[in-house]
Order: C-alpha cells, then structure tokens, then sequence
C-alpha cells in the first residue's frame, strides 16, 4: 500500500517536473526541473526493486550530465526567454497528435498487461544480473555502443577546436 | 524479524545520534584545524575560549546565528537561499549508510552500527556527492556576481573533472570485494599477511588506488592544494562570497562534513574499517572495533590539515591536466591490472 502510494507520489512528481520544465522561462529553473525527473525517475526505479539502475541513474543523468548542462547555462549566462505565440502548425497537428499516442500507448499497455502482480525484487535488477547481461549475452551489441560514443566524442572535439593555423594568429594575445 | 515500531523507533534514534555525532564532529574538525595549521606555521591557534580554544566552535556557532544575514539586491532568490540547503543536505545524506562498527546488541536490539545497512551502499554515496556539486555550482550562479560565478564554475569543472578518478579508483577494491556493500567490503579485508602485516586494501594490490583515491578526494573536497574555486587571492572567496551569516557556516559545514564522509570511505575501502588488533575484557572488545575506526579517520583528517599547512596552490590549467593526463589514465591502468589479476586468479 505505501509503495503503491509512493511509486504515485513520486510519478506525479516526475510528471510535473516535466511540465515545468517546458512552462519556466528561465534556462537554469528547467534544467533544475530536468534534475527533479530525473532523480523521481531513479526513485521509481528503485520502488521497482532495480537499486542498481537507481543508483547509475542518479549518479550519470542528475549527477554527471545535468551537471554539465547547468554548466553551460552558467558559463553562457543565459537569461530570460521571450514566450512566443508558437507555430500553427503545432498547435493543429502537434497536441491531437500526443493525445492519439497517448490514448494509444495507455490502449495497447490495458490490453496486453495480465493481472499477475510481480512482487519487490523478483524483476533482475541486480548489478550481477546486470553485469553478466552487459558483458556476456549483449556484449557485442555493449561495445559498439560504447565505440560509436567515443567516436561521437572525438568529432565534437575536432569540431569544437580550431584549426591550427588560425590558432596560431590568434593566440598570441594571451 | 522485528516489527515495524522497533525498526522506525531504533532507526530514529541512529539518525539522531548519527546526525549530532557528525555535526559535533564536524564542529571539531574546525577547530583541529586551526590549532594544527596554527602550530605548523609556529603559531598557537584559538586559545582564548575555554582550555586549548575547545570552546571555540561554540563561540564561532553563536556569533554566525546572531551575525546579519545579509542578501544582497541583485541575486537570484529563490537559488540563493536553496543553494547552501542543498549544499548542507547532501553532505548530511552519505553518513545515512557509512558502518562505523559490527553488530552489537543494545538493549536487546541486535542492530548494525550504522543508519541502515543497503546493498548499494557505496553506490548511494557516490550518487549523493555528486549531487553536492549543484549546492555549490548554483550557489555561483545565484550569486550573480563575477567571483562567485568564476568559483562556481571552477567549483563544478573541477568535481565532474575529479569525480571519473574518484569512481575509478573504487572499482579496484570492488573487483577484490565482489560486493557494493560496505560491510562486505569490509569484511573481506580481515586477517593478516605474514602473521603482522593487514590484510587492508592498502597494502592488499590497491596501492595505487589508494593515492589515487586521496587525490581525488581532496580535488572533490575543494581543498589545498586544490582549492582553486575559493582562492582567495584571485577570487575574494569564490562560490562563497556573497553570502554571511548562517548560510556562509552552512557551506563550511558541508565542506568539512564532506571531508568526514570522504575520511570515512578511505578508511572502509582502503584502510580496513574497523579492523584492528582487539584483546581484553569482553566491554573492550566490543567498543575497540569503532575505537580503531575513528582513530583511522581521525588520522586521515590530520593528513587532510597537515597538506593544507604544507603545500601552495595548483594553477587551473595544471589542475586540469594532472585531473585527465595522470590521475585518469593511472586509475584505468589499476583497473584494468587488478581485473587480470583478480581474473588469473579465479
């Protein structure tokens, strides 16, 4: 029962935080709102019983990567955005649209969901399970991911810096 | 299996005490600094307060509460007042799952020495302290003035930058361990090499994690020789510098709470924990476990104060680079030996 009321809290929590993000005007109120679903996101995880997956959820997504989109807000000084009226087309496409994938999603989940329950901690969640999973039955599929990243970190360091000669010019300032 | 009245009441009472324990602690470790930095530099430190100064944090306590609390009219409000919240609350958190002891019956409650014993124990605490960069990062950017935002920035540049090494240098001893939890991890340093040498991590193959680890913590910790984000010659106080009163002391104790926390985990992971050589009656071996424990992190604070009076500030592109071109590469160099050897072994 306290779970059941729990896993609601902290999902209306969540959902609200996501609405936040989008209502606020002001860069760094949305990336905190960011924060608050991500770390309601990782307690519902844990109420799932997969404490590990809470866990790297919490320490990767609200620790290491919002740290580096405050960061960038910080170091940008970003300020108030203007609201503006948004497009037409959204409006007339965009909000039936959620509303039929919404209706949807919730049609297809009624309809395939037995009525067993699954009791705390009888879902694989822990970091053996996880690890023999990562690193035995989809270790190909884990380290093309893992390459494909590096590979996308190298190109934004290469984008991101300049070329040689024009450094050259002007770093002499310094 | 015990109701759930006994576990509320009894895990109260460890919050309680746990949290008065840590505060007092914290408001000691102040004072122990300033009276070793004051000898190192041949000086005497605090003594007018009570006998040897040790009145003196209650003294620094009374005059922050009365002092003004100042908010300054051009900074972000609702951050500014959140941001040493959040700092103080994080720095709190991580003492919930750190095990100062064994099991011990009290009262006829057999309870772990500890808030509550969790099997991702170390995984919550480096979840939480790298939540405790916000604290200090928003606190830079509320501020709304220059040093601030510079000490913000350095402040959150340097833990993320830190925090890889930090990680890496665990993941040896969890190798060793096979387990998240602390009393696991623990446990599995007991005994003895050679009928005198510990068994402890330490001396155990992670050598090298080990100074790795104490690097890391200290970049983590904002302290010297990394304290780049509140160099006062350069930055007036850094993240800090518009704030007074109680919310300045709020920062202060989640730095030296964070010290405590970080003094504690080097002790579980790296130095033994509680292990110790235990003889005599049946009280002392009950209380020499947290005896050995506490002397560890105390000697672990005095290593902490006895750098800060010993070695000058980095310059920030030297911080960086020993962060990504030495620390990281040497910690994944442990990893990836400790894992072979703990492979070849099996």
């Amino acid at each position: 029962m306290l779970h059941l009321a729990l896993f609601s809290i902290f999902g209306a929590i969540c959902v609200a935080g996501a609405v936040n993000l989008l209502v606020q005007r002001h860069p760094i109120n949305s990336a905190l709102s960011l924060i608050a679903v991500m770390t309601s996101l990782a307690v519902e995880y844990l109420l799932l019983g997969a404490e590990f997956v809470a866990a790297v959820q919490v320490i990767i997504y609200a620790g290491a990567i919002m740290v580096l989109f405050v960061f960038v807000i910080m170091l940008l000084n970003a300020g108030e955005e203007e609201r503006t009226r948004g497009s037409r087309v959204a409006i007339l496409f965009g909000i039936p649209g959620v509303l039929l994938g919404g209706v949807l999603v919730a049609w297809t989940l009624i309809q395939r969901s037995g009525t067993d329950e699954v009791a705390l901690g009888a879902l694989p969640g822990s970091p053996t399970i996880i690890g023999w999973l990562l690193f035995h039955d989809f270790l190909l599929p884990f380290e093309v991911t893992s390459l494909l990243i590096l590979i996308a970190i190298m190109g934004a360091v290469v984008l991101a810096g300049k070329p040689e000669a024009e450094t050259q010019q002007t770093g002499k300032g310094h | 299996m015990q109701s759930v009245e006994s576990f509320v009441v009894v895990s109260l009472i460890k919050s309680v005490i746990a949290v008065f324990v840590l505060l007092t602690a914290v408001a000691y470790s102040v004072w122990l600094e300033r009276k070793v930095v004051g000898h190192i530099q041949n000086r005497w430190g605090p003594t007018r307060v009570g006998p040897f100064g040790l009145l003196q944090p209650l003294a620094d306590g009374i005059k922050f509460l009365f002092k003004e609390d100042i908010t300054p009219p051009h900074v972000y409000k609702t951050l500014y007042i959140a941001a040493p919240m959040l700092s103080v609350i994080f720095a709190l958190t991580s003492i919930s799952v750190i095990p100062i002891g064994n099991w011990v019956t009290i009262a006829g409650v057999h309870t772990p020495l500890q808030i509550t014993d969790v099997n991702i124990a170390l995984l919550i605490i480096l979840g939480v302290t790298s939540m405790g960069v916000y604290g200090v990062a928003l606190a830079g950017w509320s501020s709304n003035s220059k040093y601030s935002l510079l000490g913000g920035l350095r402040a959150s540049a340097q833990m993320v930058s830190y925090e890889i090494s930090l990680g890496l240098s665990l993941i040896g001893v969890l190798i060793m361990a096979g387990s998240f939890s602390l009393r696991d991890i623990v446990d599995s340093q007991s005994g003895v090499f050679w009928g005198f040498i510990p068994r402890w991590n330490i001396f155990h193959g992670q050598t090298v994690a080990f100074f790795v680890y104490l690097m890391s913590a200290f970049a983590e910790t904002n302290r010297v020789p990394f304290d780049l984000p509140e160099a006062e010659t350069e930055l007036v106080a850094g993240y800090h510098t518009e704030y007074s009163a109680m919310k300045f002391a709020m920062f202060f104790m989640a730095e030296y709470a964070n010290m405590i926390t970080v003094a504690c985990l080097a002790t579980l992971l790296f130095l033994g924990g509680w292990h110790g050589p235990i003889w005599g009656l049946a009280w002392m071996q009950a209380v020499l476990p947290v005896f050995w424990f506490l002397a560890k992190v105390f000697c672990f604070l005095f290593l902490y104060i006895w750098i800060r009076g010993t070695l000058p500030r980095f310059r920030y592109d030297q911080l960086m680079a020993f962060a990504w071109k030495f620390l990281f590469p040497l910690a994944v160099a442990n990893l990836v030996i400790t894992g072979l050897v703990v492979a070849l072994r099996s």
